[in-house]
Formats: C-alpha cells, sequence, structure tokens
C-alpha cells in the first residue's frame, strides 16, 4: 500500500505499461526463512497482528500446536507444525511460518480482473490495494500456495504485504523484527541467497546431507525464501508444493483465452454484418404472400 | 397490418412464451456485458454499467440464476418442437443454399429449421456448463465447498461455454435481423401467411390453420 506508483512493475487486469521512468535503481527484496532455527514461538504472528492492527477470532484448540488453524484475512502468517518420523526412525518437529510468498511470477496478480487490485513492486513485493478489490476470488483461484484469504464480513481478500508500508520507508518486516532466534531475516534477495548458502552448508556439516534453499523457479523465484533441512520434500512441511507453478488451468483462463475469445466473438459479429452487406436480407415477396393465400384459400374449400 | 385480422396473420408465439423470451434476453445481454467486464481487461469499464467493479461480482451471478430459471420454462416449452428430424440433417448439408437465400432448393421446414434447432441445444448445453461451473465459482457461497483443482477446471468451462453462448446468441440476433419478419413474430406473435410459406412451409402446411397453433 505505501510504496508509490513510480515503483510499480506489474499490475493486475492492464494491458498497458506500467511507469518506467525509474529504472531498476532498486534492489529486490527477499524475506529468508531459516526453518531450522525456528523454535515456534509464534512472535511473527504477535508481531504481524501487532503492526498490521488486526485481531482475529479466538478459535478453539484443534488438537495441534497451530493457533490459529489457518490463515485469514486477520491472520496474515501462520506457523505450521509438522511432527515427522525421519528414516532413522527419530521424531522431527518440522515448523513452517506460513504466508505469502511474493512470486515473482504471481498466479493471484495473473488471474485478478480488477485494474490494479494486484500489484507488483520493483522490490519483488506483491501487494493487494482492498480499495480496488471487488471480492470475486480470482486470486485465489489463482495461487499456487493457498494463501490469499477472503473476509466473511467485508467480502475483500487480504494476505501478507511483506509490510510494504515499513520496507517502503526502510525498515524491515515485523516479523523479521520479532523474531528471537534470526530465524527470520530481511534485505536484498542477493544477500539472503548468501545467507542461505552458509546456512544449508552449516546443516549440511550437522548431518542434513539434503538441505537447500527454497526458492521455486516454477513461479520465477519468491521474494519469501525458506532454508529447508530436507529440500528434496518440501512437501513434508506442511504441504509446502514441491514444485510450484501457475496452474495450466489459469494460464489457460487468463492467458490466451482472452484475445481469442475476443476476437472469435467479433469475427461472429463482422460475419453477420458482411452477410448483410453481400448476400442482404432475406424478405418475404409479394409473390409469396400469394402463394401462401392460394393454399388457405384451397384449404377453405 | 392488423395482428387481430386473423385471415391475414398466422400466430407463432402466444403472449407468455414472448415475455419469458425476453426476460431470458435481457438477463442474456446483461449476463455478457457484466461477464466480458470481468473477463477482459479492456472490458472492463463496461462494470460501470452496474455500478462498478463489486457491484457487477455481485449481481451477475444472480442475473445468470434468474436467466437458467426463465430459459427452463421456455425449453420445456419448446423441447418437442427442436427435435432434429432427418429433413434437418439435409436441411444443414446444404449449408450453402441457406445462407444465400435460395431456400427453394432446401427441404421444406417444420416450425423450426435445422439452424434453428441446432442453436437451441447449444444454447441448452452452454446455459448447463455456466450454471455447473458458475455455482462452483461463486466466491461468496459456494467456492470453498470444491476442491482447489474443480475451481480451476471450472473458470476455464465458463468461460468457453460463455464465448460459445455469446457467439450462439450473435448468430441468433443476426438471423433475426437477417430474415425479415422474425422479429415480429417474437414481438407482436405473429408472422404472415407468405412468411410461414416460405420459411416454414411443413408448419404452415401441418398448422397453418386459422390460428397457427401457436407455441
Amino acid at each position: 500500500m505505501a510504496l508509490q506508483s513510480l515503483d510499480i512493475v506489474r499490475r493486475s487486469a492492464t494491458t498497458t505499461p506500467p511507469p518506467g521512468a525509474r529504472d531498476a535503481a532498486t534492489a529486490e527484496v527477499a524475506k529468508l526463512i531459516d526453518v531450522s532455527k525456528c523454535i515456534g514461538c509464534k512472535a511473527c504472528q504477535v508481531a504481524c497482528m501487532e503492526w498490521n492492527d488486526l485481531r482475529d477470532e479466538i478459535g478453539t484448540n484443534v488438537g495441534v500446536y497451530d493457533n490459529p488453524a489457518d490463515l485469514s484475512e486477520n491472520s496474515w502468517t501462520l506457523m505450521r507444525y509438522t511432527e515427522y518420523e525421519n528414516p532413522k526412525g527419530d521424531l522431527e518437529w518440522l515448523i513452517r511460518k506460513d504466508g505469502c510468498m511474493h512470486c515473482a511470477d504471481p498466479g493471484c496478480l495473473k488471474a485478478c480482473p480488477s485494474p490494479g487490485a494486484i500489484v507488483q513492486y520493483a522490490n519483488g513485493i506483491v501487494d493487494f490495494h482492498e480499495e480496488s478489490c471487488i471480492g470475486c476470488g480470482y486470486c485465489i483461484t489463482g495461487c499456487p500456495f493457498n494463501i490469499p484469504r477472503l473476509s466473511r464480513k467485508d467480502k475483500k481478500v487480504y494476505k501478507c504485504t511483506l509490510c510494504s508500508d515499513r520496507v517502503a520507508v526502510g525498515l524491515e518486516p515485523a516479523c523479521v523484527k520479532a523474531c528471537p532466534t534470526g530465524a527470520i531475516v530481511f534485505g536484498s534477495k542477493e544477500d539472503m541467497k548468501e545467507h542461505a548458502a552458509e546456512r544449508i552448508e552449516d546443516l549440511k556439516s550437522r548431518g542434513f546431507d539434503k538441505a537447500g534453499l527454497y526458492d521455486p523457479a516454477g513461479v520465477g523465484g519468491t521474494h519469501v525464501m525458506y532454508v529447508l533441512h530436507h529440500a528434496d520434500q518440501p512437501s513434508l512441511y506442511a504441504g509446502l508444493p514441491d514444485q510450484p507453478k501457475i496452474s495450466a488451468m489459469v494460464g489457460l483462463w487468463k492467458g490466451v483465452s482472452k484475445p481469442i475469445s475476443l476476437a472469435v466473438i467479433a469475427l461472429t459479429a463482422l460475419a453477420g454484418f458482411f452477410h448483410y452487406i453481400v448476400v442482404g436480407r432475406n424478405e418475404v415477396s409479394e409473390s409469396d404472400e400469394q402463394a401462401a393465400r392460394r393454399e388457405l384459400e384451397k384449404r377453405d374449400e | 397490418m392488423n395482428d387481430s385480422d386473423r385471415r391475414d396473420t398466422i400466430h407463432r408465439y402466444v403472449t407468455t412464451t414472448r415475455v419469458n423470451h425476453w426476460i431470458v434476453a435481457i438477463a442474456f445481454v446483461l449476463l455478457a456485458l457484466s461477464g466480458l467486464a470481468l473477463f477482459h481487461p479492456a472490458l472492463f469499464w463496461l462494470t460501470e454499467l452496474f455500478g462498478g467493479g463489486t457491484w457487477t461480482r455481485i449481481l451477475h451471478p444472480f442475473l445468470g440464476l434468474v436467466m437458467v430459471f426463465a430459459f427452463l420454462f421456455l425449453a420445456a416449452k419448446l423441447w418437442s418442437d427442436n427435435r432434429m428430424r432427418d429433413r434437418d440433417w439435409v436441411w444443414l448439408r446444404r449449408g450453402k443454399d441457406v445462407v444465400n437465400n435460395r431456400e427453394e432448393s432446401l427441404p421444406e421446414v417444420g416450425r423450426y429449421n435445422a439452424g434453428q434447432k441446432l442453436l437451441f441445444f447449444v444454447i441448452v448445453l452452454s446455459l448447463l456448463g455456466l450454471l455447473l461451473s458458475g455455482v462452483v465459482i461463486w466466491r461468496a457461497y459456494f467456492a470453498f465447498y470444491f476442491p482447489i483443482g474443480v475451481i480451476r477446471i471450472a473458470a476455464v468451462v465458463h468461460a468457453v461455454s460463455a464465448l460459445v453462448l455469446i457467439c450462439a446468441i450473435i448468430v441468433h440476433i443476426y438471423a433475426a435481423i437477417w430474415v425479415k419478419g422474425s422479429v415480429h413474430a417474437m414481438t407482436r406473435g405473429t408472422v404472415t401467411p407468405g412468411w410461414a410459406w416460405k420459411h416454414h412451409r411443413a408448419w404452415f402446411r401441418e398448422t397453418g390453420r386459422r390460428g397457427g397453433d401457436p407455441r
């Protein structure tokens, strides 16, 4: 919300180029979440609701540590806990901070029909502008990570903004600020990759030889990345998609079908118009009327 | 021509059918405009006709229910008249004569010609596709009952069905402009004997007695 229009590089439902005067001076940012350092304290959740002034409903305990049970319009980030028994028979408690991944190729933005309701900034943040949101939920259909949530109250969608308002004025996201173990760090995407490489090396030396960075190429990379101890099986971490990409159905619906459909409709109408010009109207002539009348009279006899 | 002068006109559509048809037609126009507005960014301005994007999103599915519900009655009434018969396939094979106004070389046509019958079933099928997929992608009330994969397929089905229906209706509207006298049949309910004789001779002969056995 808080970055200005000069920084917008992509805008939903817009076919013309974004403002381009400010050219790539801004580095792409990224939030790096080191799952191996997370202790599951939920400080990030608290910081998120605190900074964004959100209060979710008090839910009920569903038997696991996840609280609330799912993301919602008021809970933009959520710790998801997985109890994983590794091949050695040891229990591993995998805790992943879920939330918007800020894809380089965002499925939500591709699916959105309302101009400017979803934008992507030069620094990589994907942001919802709720004042332009019409509540259709197409972004939910488009998202490969199941992130946007439609509010039952106002029928608008909400998700993590990567604290675009804080980042715009040089602050780090609230969750990063609150994390007590340094599991969440924030900086330029390049720096975060370097930092991740150090962490992965460390994890490998401790026996996690499949440790790696989650920055999925299927969505062009993301601006929220994970260091995973089992990077070969992202789905272990509460169903993190192994190879996320925009669904082929969404690609078809929001890609080629749009111009082709309009062309087909226009051609159908033009075909009719030119048929009228070339062949012309089909009119009942006086001789048709007379023939009909003769038959009717014959019938009357 | 005086509509009440039964000697000079043949009754084709009764009042309820005409009202029913025009409810479907008006709903269709509103649906096409609001649907296209949300389909292609270049047409998003059409949402202004409905009070903005959010109102367009709210109204579109309810309009869809109006259209489907109204069409149900129309389809039930006209279903049996639209069954394909042997002579219809001959008629279709001579499509070139049809578009070139050479009706004298076509088989005699009953209440509906093969083109009208095909159109009827295209409308039935596309409306069925639109209804089923439309419920699945109706985010405010139903979408959360369906898995994401189904919703994605439904979005494509909805778009494709709508494209087919819009093109079919463009053909339908053009045919009414092209074949003079057709619009009068659906606005005032009557046609001239010459019109019935020229375009629907078998119907003219079967039911062309005074009154015309209107639907």
